[in-house]
C-alpha cells in the first residue's frame, strides 16, 4: 500500500521512519515555521517600541483588566479542548461534542472581545478632569505622557477637556504594528474556530469523527494550543510590558 | 464520508494527453513540469541578462532607457533567484528525491502538484508586470523606502511584492512535503546515515526554507499594508527605521543563499563518487558540514549591511561569523578533492560540469571570505566585485551543479542518454562564456564600477573590459543554446540509457528508465550507504529485479486530481485582484479567486485519494 493512500486516509496504523504520522509531522513542521512568523511580528513590534511620533500611545489604550479576562478565557479553551480530545478517545462522542464546541465558544469569545478591543482603541477620547487638574498640582503628574499634551486646552472656564484621538493601523508606528500583531492573531483564531466547528459538524455524519480518527482532532488540538501560547507571548510583550515597561 | 453537493466535473481516473499532466500527482510528472518550466523562466532571465550586456558594452549607450534598466535588473535577479535556480533545485527534489530513500511517492502527492502550480501561478504574475505597466525596479532585495507609495507610484513593485508571497507559498507547501517524505518515508534500513548526500542536503534545504520563508512573508505583508492601507511601517516621517527592511530581509536573504547552493552541492557530491568510482570521502564529514552551514547561515546576515553604520561591535562579529562559515565550506571542497584522488576518473559531461563547479565555487568562495572582513567590504559593497562574486557562487556554484545533475539524470528521466559530445561543446561554452563574461567584473569593480548604473562614461577605463564581459555573455548564451539543443534532440533520439548507465550507487539505478509510474515494484531493504552499489557488488539480493516478480496492479497509486490546479489558478486570480486592491474592481476579482482557492481545498480535503469505485464521481 502506497504510503500516501495511507497518509490522506488519516490512518493512525501506517508505517513510517520514525512512527509519526505523516499528517503530524507536517502539523509540527508547520508551526515551526508559523513560530517564525509571529517572530518576526513581534520582533517588529518590539524595535518599533517607543518610536511613535504622536499618541495614543500603549498606556493610553490598553486595559489590562480586560484583556486579562479574555487571556483568561484562551487559556481555558485549550484545557476544554485537551478534555474533548480525551472525551473521543474515551469513547465518548457526546462529551467530545460539549467540548469542542465549548473550546470554539470560548475562542469565538475572544474574538468578541478582540473587536470590542479593536473599536474601543479607534475610538480612544482624550478625556481631562480641567478642575482637577487646575486645583491639585499631583494630578498632571498622573497623567500619561500623551494626556499631557492636551494640558493646555484646560484654559480658563473649560472644566472639562474632551476630544477623539483613536487608534488605527495609519496612525503611528504604535498603531501599525499592534493592530498587524494581533491581527494575525486573531485570523489565526479565526481559522482554529472554523476548524474547531468543522469538527463539530462532522461528528453528527456518519464515521466523520471517530476514536479511530482522533488524529483529526489530535492535529486541531495541536494548532489550537499553539495559537494560544503565542497568545501569552503577544500578552506579555505587548500589553504587559506595554503598560508597565519597568518590569 | 460526506456528500459534495457541489456537481464535480468527473474524477480523471486514467486521464491521457494534457489532461494527464494538468491532473498529475505523480512526483516524476512534476518534476519534468518543474524543470522544464524553470529552465524556459532561466532563459527569460537570460534575455534580461543580454539586454543589460549590449547595453553596458559601450560607453554613452542608450539601447534601453534608464528605466527600463532598473527593471531589467529587478526583473533579472528576482528571475534568476526565484524562478530559475529554486525551482531547478525543486525539479530534481520532486523526481530524485522519492527515488533516492525508495519511496513511491511524496509524503502528500496532491499537495505537490499544487506546490508546482502554485510555483506557476506566482512566476506568471510576475512576468506579466512587463506587459501590465511596468515590471518592478527596485532592485531584488527591495530595499525600503524607495519601494514606498511615495517614491514608487505604480504597480511594478505590488506585482513584485505579491507574486513573491504567491512564491512563497509554493515553496513553503513544497518544503513540509520533502520534510516529511525523507523524514518519514525512507525504504526500511534506510537510517538518516546511510541517505545519499543529495536526500541529506534536500533535507537541510528543505529546513531553511521552512524557518527562512516566514521571515521574508512578514517583510513583504508590512511592504504591502504600507502600500496599500496606507500603514507606516517603512514611513521616516513617523519614525520608522528602514534599516528593518534590511534585517528582515536578509534574515531571509542569507539562509536563501543557501537554499540556492546546497541542493547543488548535494548534486555534485553525487556525481563526483559515480564517476570517480570510488565511495564519497568522508561521508559523515560532508553531512556534517552541510548541517552546520544550515545553521550557521543564520548568524551572518549582516555582513550585507556593513556599510550602514551598525556599529564596530556588530560589524566585527558579523565579519568573523562570516569568515567562519567558509570553514565548512572548504572541508566540502577538500571531500571533493579527495573523493576524486587516486579515483579512476571518467570525464563524461555531468563530471566536467561537477569539476567545473568545484573549481568556480573555489573562486566565489575565495571573494566571498574578502568581503567578509568589513573594512575590505567598505571598499566592494555595491561595486561590480560584489556582481562579479555572486554569480561565481550563483552560476559557477548553483546553475554548472544543476546543468551536472540534468545531464546526470536526463537518462532516469527519459530513458535516453544525452549526446556526449554536444555535452563536452555545451559545457566549454558555458565554462569560457561565464568566466569571460564574470572575470572582468572583478577588475570593474576594484576600479570603482557602481552596481546597477544604465550607463557610463568613457573617461572612467571601464570600456575594454566591459566589452569584454558582454562578448563572454554572448558566447554563455550560445551554450545555453546548446543545451537546448542537446536536451530536445536526445530526448526524441537519444542512445537508449538502459536502467543504470553510469553504474550508479544510489537506488533510482535499480529501476528501469524511465521509472514505472509505482516506481519499485518492491520496496528495498537498504543495508548501508550506497545501497544499490553494495547490492551490484556484494550481491546482497534487496530488490527484486525489475518486471522478474510482484504483481503491479497490486499497487495503488494514488488517483490524478483536479482540485490543486483549481486551488492554484484562484490563487493567480486571487493575488492578481490584489494588485488592485485600491479598486473595486480589485477587492471584486481578489474575492472570487479567494472564494475559488477555499472552495477546491475544502473540495480536496474530502476527496478520497482513489475513489473506491473506479471512475465515480463525488461520493
Ligand atoms: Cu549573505
Amino acid at each position: 500500500m502506497a504510503h500516501a493512500e495511507a497518509a490522506a486516509h488519516g490512518g493512525e496504523h501506517e508505517e513510517t521512519s520514525t512512527g509519526l504520522n505523516h499528517r503530524k509531522l507536517l502539523m509540527w513542521a508547520f508551526l515551526g515555521s508559523d513560530c517564525m512568523f509571529f517572530g518576526s511580528l513581534i520582533a517588529t513590534y518590539v524595535v518599533y517600541f517607543g518610536r511613535s511620533k504622536v499618541g495614543p500611545f500603549p498606556e493610553d489604550v490598553f486595559s489590562i483588566p480586560t484583556t486579562s479576562v479574555s487571556t483568561f478565557v484562551l487559556l481555558m479553551s485549550s484545557m476544554s479542548m485537551v478534555l474533548a480530545y480525551a472525551a473521543l478517545n474515551r469513547g465518548s462522542i457526546k462529551g467530545f461534542r460539549i467540548w469542542i464546541a465549548s473550546t470554539a465558544i470560548m475562542g469565538m469569545t475572544f474574538l468578541a472581545f478582540q473587536v470590542f478591543e479593536f473599536t474601543d482603541f479607534a475610538n480612544h477620547e482624550v478625556h481631562l478632569d480641567c478642575v482637577e487638574i487646575r486645583t491639585n498640582e499631583a494630578a498632571i503628574e498622573e497623567l500619561t505622557d500623551y494626556e499631557k499634551t492636551f494640558v493646555d486646552e484646560c484654559v480658563e472656564g473649560v472644566d472639562e477637556f474632551e476630544e477623539q484621538h483613536g487608534l488605527t493601523p495609519r496612525t503611528n508606528l504604535f498603531g501599525t504594528t499592534f493592530f498587524t500583531l494581533t491581527g494575525f492573531h486573531g485570523a489565526h483564531v479565526t481559522l482554529g474556530v472554523i476548524w474547531l466547528l468543522s469538527l463539530l459538524f462532522f461528528s453528527f455524519t456518519r464515521g466523520g469523527v471517530t476514536p479511530a480518527r482522533s488524529l483529526d482532532v489530535d492535529l486541531a488540538a495541536l494548532y489550537w494550543h499553539f495559537v494560544d501560547v503565542v497568545w501569552i507571548v503577544i500578552f506579555t510583550v505587548v500589553y504587559l510590558f506595554g503598560v508597565f515597561p519597568g518590569i | 464520508m460526506t456528500t459534495l453537493a457541489i456537481p464535480l466535473p468527473k474524477r480523471p481516473a486514467h486521464p491521457t494527453g494534457v489532461l494527464a499532466w494538468l491532473t498529475t500527482i505523480d512526483h516524476k510528472k512534476i518534476g519534468i513540469l518543474y524543470g522544464v518550466t524553470a529552465f524556459v523562466l532561466f532563459i527569460t532571465g537570460g534575455l534580461e541578462a543580454l539586454y543589460m550586456r549590449f547595453q553596458l558594452a559601450q560607453p554613452g549607450q542608450d539601447f534601453v532607457s534608464p528605466e527600463v534598466f532598473n527593471q531589467l535588473f529587478t526583473m533579472h535577479a528576482t528571475t534568476m533567484i526565484f524562478l530559475g535556480v529554486m525551482p531547478l533545485g525543486a525539479a530534481f527534489f520532486n523526481f530524485v528525491i522519492p527515488l533516492q530513500i525508495g519511496a513511491r511517492d511524496v509524503a502528500f502527492p496532491r499537495l505537490n502538484a499544487f506546490s508546482y502550480w502554485t510555483f506557476l501561478a506566482g512566476a506568471i504574475l510576475l512576468k506579466l508586470s512587463w506587459f501590465l505597466g511596468g515590471a518592478p525596479n527596485a532592485g531584488w532585495f527591495g530595499y525600503a523606502p524607495i519601494t514606498g507609495s511615495d517614491f514608487n507610484p505604480g504597480h511594478g513593485i505590488d506585482y513584485w511584492a505579491v507574486s513573491l508571497q504567491v512564491l512563497g507559498i509554493a515553496s513553503l507547501a513544497a518544503a513540509f512535503n520533502f520534510i516529511v517524505t525523507i523524514v518519514n518515508m525512507r525504504a526500511p534500513g534506510m537510517s538518516l546515515m546511510r541517505m545519499p548526500l543529495f536526500t541529506w542536503m534536500t533535507l537541510v534545504t528543505s529546513f531553511l526554507l521552512v524557518l527562512a520563508f516566514p521571515v521574508i512573508t512578514v517583510a513583504l505583508i508590512e511592504l504591502m499594508f504600507d502600500r496599500f492601507f496606507g500603514m507606516n511601517f517603512f514611513s521616516i516621517g513617523a519614525g520608522a527605521n528602514p534599516l528593518l527592511w534590511q534585517h528582515l530581509f536578509w534574515i531571509f536573504g542569507h539562509p536563501e543563499v543557501y537554499i540556492l547552493i546546497l541542493p547543488a552541492m548535494g548534486i555534485v557530491s553525487e556525481i563526483i563518487p559515480t564517476f570517480s568510482r570510488k565511495p564519497l570521502f568522508g561521508y559523515p564529514v560532508v553531512v556534517l558540514s552541510g548541517v552546520i552551514i544550515g545553521f550557521m547561515g543564520w548568524m551572518v546576515w549582516s555582513h550585507h549591511m556593513f556599510t550602514v553604520g551598525l556599529g564596530p561591535v556588530a560589524n566585527s562579529v558579523f565579519a568573523l561569523t562570516t569568515m567562519a562559515i567558509a570553514v565548512p565550506t572548504g572541508v566540502k571542497i577538500f571531500n571533493w578533492i579527495g573523493t576524486m584522488w587516486n579515483g579512476s576518473i571518467d570525464l563524461r559531461t555531468p563530471m566536467l560540469f561537477a569539476i567545473g563547479f568545484v573549481f568556480l565555487f573555489i573562486i566565489g568562495g575565495l571573494s566571498g571570505v574578502m568581503h567578509s572582513s568589513a573594512a575590505s567590504d567598505a571598499q566592494q559593497q555595491d561595486t561590480y566585485f560584489i556582481v562579479a562574486h555572486i554569480h561565481y557562487v550563483l552560476f559557477g556554484g548553483s546553475i554548472m551543479a544543476i546543468a551536472a545533475g540534468a545531464y546526470y539524470w536526463f537518462p532516469k528521466m527519459t530513458g535516453r542518454l544525452m549526446d556526449e559530445r554536444m555535452g563536452k561543446l555545451n559545457f566549454w561554452l558555458v565554462f569560457m562564456g561565464m568566466n569571460i563574461s564574470f572575470f572582468p567584473m572583478h577588475f570593474l569593480g576594484l576600479d570603482g564600477m557602481p552596481r546597477r548604473i544604465h550607463s557610463y562614461d568613457s573617461a572612467m577605463g571601464w570600456d575594454l573590459w566591459n566589452l569584454v564581459s558582454s562578448a563572454g555573455a554572448v558566447v554563455l548564451a550560445a551554450g545555453i543554446l546548446v543545451t537546448i539543443i542537446n536536451m530536445v534532440r536526445s530526448a526524441k533520439q537519444g542512445e537508449k540509457a538502459g536502467a543504470d548507465p553510469w553504474d550508479g550507487r544510489t537506488l533510482e539505478w535499480s529501476i528501469p528508465s524511465p521509472p514505472p509510474e509505482y516506481n519499485f515494484e518492491q520496496i528495498p531493504t537498504v543495508h548501508g550507504k550506497d545501497a544499490f552499489w553494495m547490492q551490484k557488488r556484494q550481491r546482497v539480493s534487496t530488490v527484486p529485479v525489475a518486471g522478474a516478480s510482484g504483481d503491479s496492479h497490486d499497487i495503488h497509486l494514488p488517483q490524478p486530481s483536479y482540485w490543486p490546479l483549481i486551488a492554484s489558478i484562484g490563487l493567480l486570480i486571487g493575488a492578481y485582484g490584489l494588485v488592485y486592491s485600491a479598486t473595486w474592481t480589485g477587492i471584486i476579482v481578489g474575492a472570487v479567486g479567494l472564494a475559488t482557492t477555499v472552495v477546491s481545498v475544502y473540495a480536496w480535503s474530502f476527496e478520497p485519494v482513489n475513489e473506491p469505485v473506479e471512475g465515480a464521481a463525488g461520493h
